[in-house]
């Protein structure tokens, strides 16, 4: 009963899939960001997985890359979020019909 | 033998708290869940022996990141919306590629591994420790590395002018 990377792939999957159907069904603007970061992650456990079970550790420098890009995400995407607040009082994406192009 | 059970124990908090969060109607609800799905994954990478990753990802992830959504949760003051599962956003089209994508990822991660990696077990033993990931970061990934300041700084002053009142 050992853990192969296998293991780890399918986990990775799991949570990438649950992240995709967060984006797809949740109409609240915070969710969805948060959808976004469960994507990510998933991305890094398959980064992590594949890094360890290849030897190679270049692997986990690229996840550190992707928290800074998720740091920057978070800010700007909460940026966008308050300054939509601040137009309709909600985070529905739905109350932002007029931004559709 | 307990890294095994180790692994499925946390493998499963991870996923469930993961669905908490697509799930919960309360946006604070979901921020906690999202803090405890982020020490589960913390806990993978221990297993998977990347201790400066999994250190990395409780202090920016379920530190920094999360006090933020969670600030902005209490400054909005939201309340909990209605959770209808049903809706799926876009068109037929959108839907139709959507389901296609899914099941190739599902497809793939459960057919076409096999032939990707042959063997599944670790070849020889790396420690993802601060040295030797720091020691990569600042040689092979110097520009990278110095480029991410610069990024860094661009999202900073995004942020502060999408966030501030305007100007009248």
């Amino acid at each position: 009963m050992e853990i192969t990377v296998h293991h780890y792939i399918v986990i990775s999957c799991l949570l990438f899939i649950i992240g995709i159907f967060g984006v797809l069904t949740r109409r609240n603007l915070l969710i969805i960001l948060m959808s976004v970061e469960l994507m990510l992650s998933a991305a890094n456990l398959a980064l992590v997985a594949f890094s360890r079970f290849s030897s190679h550790l270049d692997g986990q420098v690229a996840v550190l890359f992707v928290f800074i890009i998720a740091a920057a995400e978070a800010a700007v995407g909460l940026g966008i979020v308050i300054a939509a607040f601040r137009h309709t009082s909600g985070v529905r994406v739905t109350s932002w019909k007029e931004l559709k192009g | 033998m307990i890294e095994a059970y180790l692994f499925y124990f946390f493998a499963v908090t991870t996923v469930l708290l993961a669905v908490t969060v697509v799930v919960q109607p309360n946006p604070i609800g979901a921020a906690v869940s999202l803090v405890g799905t982020f020490f589960s994954l913390a806990a993978l990478f221990v297993l998977l022996h990347a201790h400066f990753v999994a250190i990395m990802q409780i202090i920016l992830y379920a530190g920094a990141i999360m006090v933020l959504f969670i600030f902005v949760i209490m400054l909005l003051n939201l309340e909990p919306e209605k959770v209808k599962l049903r809706t799926i956003a876009g068109n037929r089209l959108v839907q139709g590629s959507a389901a296609l994508y899914l099941a190739g990822v599902i497809a793939l991660a459960f057919f076409g591994w096999r032939q990707f990696f042959t063997q599944g077990v670790v070849a020889n033993e790396m420690e993802g420790t601060i040295e030797a990931v720091g020691k990569l970061l600042l040689t092979d990934y110097l520009v990278p590395f110095e480029m991410t300041s610069v990024l860094l700084l661009v999202a900073i002053i995004g942020a502060v002018i999408l966030a501030r009142k305007p100007v009248e």
